[in-house]
């Protein structure tokens, strides 16, 4: 019976590893030390504010962040006077008004983030006919995760002297294909952080990572934490019907 | 066994109309459940229970959830972002999903392994084998409900393996799309079938529970229970086995939900559906992974197709198929060992599933699917003539206490 048992555990577990999916394009990620994974991880608020900022003034230029809404950033801990000064930075259109027609005014932060372009089309033709994808869910919605976005802001490289570079592209190591069409985004010193922080492209590059997995997962911190209180629970209590079972079952087993 | 005197007078009044109150009592209370019954007895509750768990939070899903083709995938981030405990209740039904299966396939794997398909139990099989089929499709229709990349193009794949039935093949997927691909009105009918299957699984498994407590629950031995001796009263023994269980699983459970809560996942199906791309491997959730083996693995689509259906169906069989008498596992030396042996091929074929069908994977899939009815259709008839069961004991209680002892006398007294 004992062994049923094991064997059977074994089998569970040899399926759930057999089934997770081989990641077999491209060279093998670099695997970074990200303090916002494993079972106590949370944001780095530094890296959040640095990588908010990164976005603000290099990604959101050609990429849509549309699952954020402004009022959203107090969760990087933005203040609501900053977040109603970041949200009037841009234009929304409202409307229709009293006179039926569409007006622009301030955002503000109950508005989702104003995206760079109106449409896929005027994305694309701004783009060299590229779509720069939507980030809010970025980290969630690539093998890899930060670690993926991470290698793909640092993979930019010469190309390899035998692989002929399309028109318009560029040569990423890690890009599945290699062949990507967003230039080089990060450049040294491309961004001035107000705590002092040198802005080496590494630095950018994990900083807003850091932010991009705050987009993708903003309820992380409370989940972990959460987790942490309701696993913890969980084990007493199965010690504690563990202890109930064995003195129900005691004079069965005699 | 009669229910006792009711004395509250409330009780009395309405257990004389209605005998709720008694039926209860003879269910839950005083049921004779076999005294040996090992952990993997209590995955028949852990399955209720997940089945219960899944009800609650898909009902407050679908608070929020908005099914059309342009608003589902940003309703389900809608969930995840504002919706109070929104991302919570998500990560409970997501992963509720996988431990659903989970659950109901070590249930299986036990039924299979102890002979719990064998006369009388053969109606109570198949109805767990409706179950099944009912759960399946109310998981496949509930993957495609976020309206993610996976979603979309595994409805795509699935829908489509109707096509392969001669004459009425496309229309039957016409008529399922309600339209020329998989698009709003596809989207609409599965969720609102989604709804529903989960209800009908909830009316199967209680046709389930009334065919159990006709003929009572087997165990590992295998043999009839003979008396009072042989069984305890499910309260409290089994409850609290079984809540022991729960407390073990939810324990598991919450470390995905609140740790790993995409272990199960896909990355694509956080990227919106988008009919013009279509993402690089087409994979099923984990559950699915052998039947999508199975189906690969035959290179003509209709008997892929059939034999897909086929490796679910050939169940129904079981009772007919396995000849040998002998209920229990422990006493049959041959099948004991190829039981693990079915085991290990169904693992094989989820992993083969996972991968692309080429090369190694392809023949490792021919191999295991081949294995998979083999098994079945030859080896188990077989079997049973050619095995020999070692001697069975003459009742459950006798080799648990070596005899009738002073604690068995002590029992009986109390029951």
């Amino acid at each position: 019976m004992r062994r049923f048992a094991l064997s059977a555990l074994a089998a569970l577990a040899f399926g759930l590893t057999a089934t997770t999916p081989n990641a077999a394009e491209g060279p093998a990620l670099p695997k970074e030390h990200w303090p916002f994974a494993g079972v106590f991880g949370t944001f780095d608020r530094g890296a959040l504010n640095r990588g908010f900022q990164v976005h603000k003034e290099v990604c959101s230029a050609c990429h849509s962040l549309s699952l954020i809404y402004y009022r959203h950033l107090a969760g990087i801990g933005l203040t609501a006077e900053e977040i109603r000064a970041i949200a009037a930075e841009k234009e929304v259109t409202d409307g229709p008004n009293d006179e039926g027609d569409m007006f622009k005014r301030p955002g503000r932060p109950s508005d989702r983030y104003v995206a760079p372009f109106a449409n896929e089309n005027a994305s694309r033709s701004a783009n060299n006919g590229a779509y720069p994808p939507d980030l809010s869910l970025m980290i969630k919605a690539r093998k890899g995760g930060p670690d993926y976005l991470y290698a793909i802001l640092t993979g930019y490289k010469d190309a390899p002297a035998d692989v002929r570079i399309m028109d318009g592209m560029h040569y990423n190591e890690f890009f599945p294909g290699h062949q990507i069409a967003m230039p080089m985004p990060l450049s040294e010193g491309g961004v001035t952080f107000a705590d002092g922080t040198a802005a080496t492209v590494g630095a950018m590059a994990r900083d807003v990572t850091t932010f991009l997995a705050w987009t993708a997962e903003p309820e992380m911190e409370q989940r972990k934490q959460l987790g942490v209180k309701v696993v913890l629970f969980l084990i007493v209590f199965s010690g504690l019907t563990y202890a109930v079972k064995r003195k129900v079952w005691a004079d069965l087993h005699a | 066994m009669n229910a006792p005197e009711w004395k509250n007078p409330v009780v009395r009044w309405i257990d004389f109309r209605l005998p709720i109150f008694s039926f209860v009592y003879h269910e839950l209370g005083v049921y004779p459940a076999p005294r040996n019954l090992n952990y993997f007895w209590t995955f028949g509750s852990l399955a209720g229970i997940v089945l219960v768990i899944m009800l609650a939070s898909g009902i407050v899903l679908a608070f929020n959830y908005t099914p059309h083709a342009t608003m589902a995938f940003d309703s389900v981030e809608r969930i995840m972002r504002d919706v109070n405990w929104g991302w919570l209740l998500r990560y409970i039904h997501m992963n509720g999903g996988s431990a659903f299966f989970i659950v109901v396939y070590i249930h299986m794997f036990r039924g299979l392994y102890y002979g719990s398909y064998k006369y009388p139990r053969e109606i109570l099989w198949f109805l767990g084998v409706i179950i099944l089929l009912l759960m399946m499709a109310t998981a496949f229709m509930g993957y495609v409900l976020p309206w993610g990349q996976m979603s979309f193009w595994g409805a795509t794949v699935i829908t489509n393996l109707f096509s392969a039935f001669p004459l009425v093949g496309e229309s039957i997927v016409t008529w399922l799309w309600g339209g020329y691909s998989v698009d709003n009105p596809t989207l609409n009918r599965f969720f609102a079938l989604h709804y529903l299957l989960a209800f009908v699984i909830v009316g199967a498994a209680a046709v389930h529970l009334w065919a159990l407590h006709v003929q009572k629950s087997n165990n590992p031995m295998g043999i009839d229970t003979k008396g009072p001796q042989d069984t305890v009263p499910f309260h409290p023994y089994m409850t609290v086995k079984d809540l022991f269980s729960l407390s073990v699983f939810l324990t598991v459970f919450s470390m995905f939900v609140f740790f790993a809560p995409n272990f199960f996942g896909e990355p694509d199906n956080y990227i919106p559906a988008n009919p013009l791309v279509t993402p690089p491997h087409i994979v099923p959730e984990w559950y699915f992974l052998p039947y999508y083996a199975i189906l690969r693995s035959i290179p003509d689509k209709l008997i892929g197709v059939l034999a897909m259906f086929g490796s679910i169906f050939v169940l129904f069989l079981l009772p007919w198929l396995d000849t040998s008498r002998v209920r229990s596992g422990t006493f049959r030396p041959a099948y004991k060992k190829l039981f693990w042996v079915f085991v290990v091929d169904c693992i094989v074929l989820g992993y083969v599933g996972a991968n692309p069908p080429e090369g190694y994977f392809l023949i490792l899939g021919r191999l295991a699917t081949i294995y998979y009815f083999f098994h079945f259709i030859i080896l188990l008839p077989l079997l049973g003539w050619f095995e020999r069961p070692l001697p069975l004991p003459t009742s459950i209680s006798q080799p648990v206490l070596g005899g009738r002892t002073a604690a068995t006398a002590r029992h009986m007294e109390k029951a």
